[in-house]
């Protein structure tokens, strides 16, 4: 039982990671929080939903749609928002109020244009029957999830080290004052960041159907406190830190779901708080940020 | 110089008077009394918001808690410890103070860590109380019925009191020396901590009074609604409606959380409640806005011409 939950919350944990990335990738960048990212998921998931009972289209198939229209998406909403909310004297702070806005906006307009009910994909289109790892039986959908989650998270790994965007990316996290110096358009790159972000964040979205039973448009808030807390967890501003947060998120629930199941919602909230009060640099982190 | 201090001081007193003087003639006016309740709350909650996010620049989301604390606090007290109800209402600041008493670490954490971990807070505190597993001692899911000590007039005149008495702790912050580190602090904690000014100090009392005061305005709703659920005790929404009240008008002022609830909240008491998801749309755009264009507030379009603000 042991064995079975640790195997399953490493899984689980893959899934978070996925949905965590995209958070830490802008947190990094931007020094920004959007806590609207719980709510672009879940217009990942509706997504899918809508492109499966309209045209029939296999997740997977959504999942790449997705994947380019929330990439290009976020070029323009990047430009509409950022920019004007870096100049701000607070911009952590007020971002996290900017988000929160808009991510009214989208839940808002979610539920007038499909309603509040729970919509949820019939599950045999991620396979029949459970997969079997060490063991462990595991949904299929659970496998094709964490598959998707590492494709991302070394497509991630290769984009900020592999090519000359991520590079300056990467020089933009290090700091944004002196990347604008060195003459590199951190417009550009954050906007690049912000979209892909999106990408993933919607990505997540094709899959959480499965993953959670149901999507609805007021899933948001939930997520991004998930998602926070696994990116706490492994290192904010360092999106491969995610990685080890999505992982250790994901086992401990499953240790709290087998042992000690009522008290399962607790863990995201508990595991938050607990990492920021003892060591709110993350686990991998070096820089201590206090007030 | 100190009799100009002191005018403005009693231009502040003079406000609060007149909001809290209209809001009790209001109940014999208009026969919504529900709706005139939940415009003190409001009222309550974004200037208990106003004292710890205008004067230390900490932004609990999680400021619900509190509130939800205060509520279950009075409803425990009610319900096992058979209390009257103004004991109760005791109890209800109490359990707010404990727990931000249990959350002063939090604020060693800054910014968005801060707003976050409140949440998260809040949330677990909800998580626990909802549990069907203390179904015994919180009902958990299921919601409190009080329906034992059910008095509406009452409440409602205690609501006003703590309004008022909140009021009077904005006015004070405003024009005491106290008022004044806190801003220090908020500006330039190091610099403020090298005149002198105990940092710890001033941030612990303003974080435990306006919790306090979430705290006894969660009691006092619990007493006025007196049946009630854990998710209308830790709704998010309590926190996000007078986070934006309190941004849009405009924090460390008095006027400016006052102008954020009559507008937004008569906005929303007019249109908002048939339409929820329209005016959820506008809320959003209304808040994106604002933060765009008008990040300190309606007040700001007159004290950056130099205008002081009551």
């Amino acid at each position: 039982m042991l064995i079975g939950a640790v195997i399953a919350g490493i899984f689980f944990g893959l899934y978070f990671t996925l949905v965590g990335l995209g958070l830490n990738l802008v947190f990094g960048v931007m020094r920004i929080v959007n806590l609207a990212h719980g709510d672009v998921l879940m217009l990942g998931g509706v997504a899918a939903w809508a492109l499966f009972t309209s045209l029939g289209l296999h997740p997977m198939v959504s999942a790449i749609l997705v994947l380019v229209v929330f990439l290009v998406a976020g070029l323009p909403l990047y430009y509409a928002v950022v920019p004007r909310l870096l100049r701000s004297r607070d911009s952590e702070m007020l971002s996290l109020i900017l988000f929160f806005g808009l991510s009214q906006m989208i839940e808002a307009m979610t539920t007038i244009s499909i309603g509040a009910t729970e919509r949820s994909l019939p599950p045999r289109l991620m396979g029949i029957g459970p997969i079997i790892i060490f063991g462990t039986r595991l949904p299929k959908a659970w496998f094709y999830s964490a598959a998707a989650s590492a494709i991302a998270v070394l497509a991630v790994y290769f984009y900020l080290y592999r090519t000359r965007l991520g590079t300056l990316t990467r020089a933009v996290m290090v700091s944004r004052d002196e990347a604008l110096a060195t003459g590199i358009d951190v417009n550009k790159v954050s906007a690049v960041a912000f979209g892909i972000s999106l990408a993933l964040a919607g990505i997540a979205g094709v899959f959480a159907p499965f993953i959670m039973g149901s999507i609805t448009p007021n899933m948001g808030v939930a997520i991004n406190l998930t998602a926070f807390a696994v990116i706490v967890v492994g290192t904010l501003g360092n999106p491969l830190g995610t990685l080890l947060g999505g992982i250790i998120y994901g086992v401990s629930l499953m240790l709290m779901q087998t042992y000690l199941s009522s008290w399962a919602n607790l863990l995201p909230n508990l595991l938050l708080i607990g990492v920021l009060l003892i060591r709110p640099e993350g686990i991998l982190g070096r820089k201590v940020r206090r007030a | 110089m100190r009799s100009s201090r002191a005018r403005r001081a009693l231009l502040d007193a003079a406000i609060a008077a007149i909001v809290v003087a209209g809001m009790a003639i209001a109940r014999g006016v208009y026969s919504n009394e529900l709706m005139l309740f939940n415009f003190i709350m409001f009222l309550t909650l974004s200037q208990g918001l106003n004292i710890i996010y205008g004067f230390t620049g900490y932004l609990p989301f999680g400021y619900v808690g509190f509130f939800g604390a205060g509520a279950y606090g009075f409803a425990l007290a009610v319900m096992h410890l058979h209390l009257p109800a103004l004991a109760a209402m005791g109890c209800a600041g109490l359990a707010a103070l404990v727990l931000s008493v249990i959350l002063l670490p939090l604020l060693r954490l800054s910014g968005a860590y801060f707003a976050i971990a409140s949440m998260a807070a809040a949330q677990a505190l909800y998580e626990v109380i909802a549990n069907p597993d203390l179904e015994t001692v919180t009902k958990g899911p299921y919601g409190v019925s009080l329906a034992g000590v059910f008095a509406p007039a009452a409440s409602y005149y205690l609501a006003l009191a703590i309004l008022a008495a909140t009021l009077l702790v904005v006015v004070w912050l405003r024009n005491s020396r106290f008022g004044m580190s806190l801003q220090a602090i908020r500006d330039d904690s190091v610099s403020a901590s090298m005149a002198g000014i105990s940092v710890v100090r001033g941030r612990t009392v303003a974080w435990t009074l306006s919790a306090l005061i979430a705290g006894l305005v969660g009691g006092v709703f619990a007493w006025h609604i007196s049946v009630f659920y854990p998710d209308t005790a830790f709704d998010l929404s309590v926190s996000i409606f007078a986070t934006v009240f309190l941004l849009f008008g405009g924090a460390t002022t008095l006027v400016g959380p006052l102008l954020g609830v009559f507008i937004l909240y008569g906005v929303y008491n007019v249109i908002g409640i048939a339409v929820p998801q329209y005016f959820q749309f506008t809320y959003g755009a209304l808040i994106v806005l604002l933060v765009l264009f008008l990040p300190n507030g309606l007040v700001s379009l007159l004290t950056s011409r130099g205008i002081r603000v009551p």
